[in-house]
């Protein structure tokens, strides 16, 4: 009985959301900061990415292509966020927007967190034979 | 680990905002500073915030999060007000004295939106923190 098979997807799921914490917290503490675009990834890459079933992404088939090996976060694009009120300065960050797509990742980390909780009481009493 | 990440970018964000409301402190406390020639007025200072690129650059695999920094406080090129006062002891000798150029109005604007942006990035290092605390104690 490996591991990986006990705790399922949610192992990898709560690496994931914590990946996507960093660049939402990113965005919010450049509210503030002129030209700089508000940026997010696609979860469903993210999760397949840390399932080790990466995109391939883009390929060189000639030497003079430009390498954009940069580009890619975890086997998942980071992509910029479509601007619903881009302000004069150039910034793209919807402070409103991106709060609540924080809170909703951090909620969706306690649910794998929840998850990964039960599985473990789960062992346990088995375990035990309570 | 991620989430020690969303900390220190949050943590960016707090000691560049207190920069910025540190500044406005400064332009509202010196707006009415008076000085007896141009060149010695006080003038208002604005932070100058940078995503910090470095970081950004070198996200595969690592990051895709920057933090922010200032780059630098600049001063206010916009002119110095000059007011014909002959009889105040700091007039020069045309009688002018020299008041700084800050615009209240927009030091209070940034005062808002710097404590607005301090508050929100303290919410969002707390966050994180309950995330890690109740990493910890997963299966307790």
């Amino acid at each position: 009985m490996a591991l990986d098979s006990i705790f399922g997807i949610h192992g990898a799921a709560l690496v994931a959301r914590s990946r996507r914490a960093e660049v939402l917290a990113a965005n919010l503490a450049n509210a503030d900061t002129p030209n700089y675009k508000a940026r997010d990834v696609d979860f469903a890459a993210l999760m397949r990415g840390q399932l080790g079933e990466s995109d391939a992404g883009l390929v060189k088939t000639d030497a003079r292509h430009l390498d954009l090996g940069d580009s890619r976060f975890f086997g998942a694009e980071v992509l910029y966020r479509e601007p619903s009120q881009p302000s004069l300065d150039g910034n793209t960050v919807d402070t409103q927007t991106e709060q609540a797509e924080f809170v909703k990742n951090a909620m969706q980390y306690q649910a794998s967190l929840r998850f990964l909780n039960q599985r473990i009481q789960g062992l346990r009493s088995a375990i035990r034979g309570e | 680990m991620s989430l020690f990440k969303v900390m220190d970018i949050a943590g960016s964000a707090l000691s560049a905002q207190s920069l910025r409301l540190n500044t406005t402190a400064s332009n509202m406390a010196n707006a009415d500073s008076v000085s007896s020639s141009i060149a010695t007025t006080y003038r208002a200072r604005h932070p100058v915030f940078v995503t910090m690129m470095d970081d950004l650059m070198s996200f595969e695999g690592e990051s895709a999060g920057a933090g922010v920094e200032v780059r630098g406080v600049i001063e206010s090129q916009a002119p110095v007000r000059s007011i014909y006062r002959p009889e105040h002891p700091m007039a020069d000798e045309n009688g002018y004295i020299h008041m700084p150029n800050v615009n209240m109005v927009e030091e209070m604007a940034n005062m808002m939106s710097a404590s607005r942006s301090y508050q929100m990035n303290v919410e969002i290092a707390n966050a994180s923190k309950q995330l890690v605390l109740s990493t910890l104690q997963l299966g307790v």
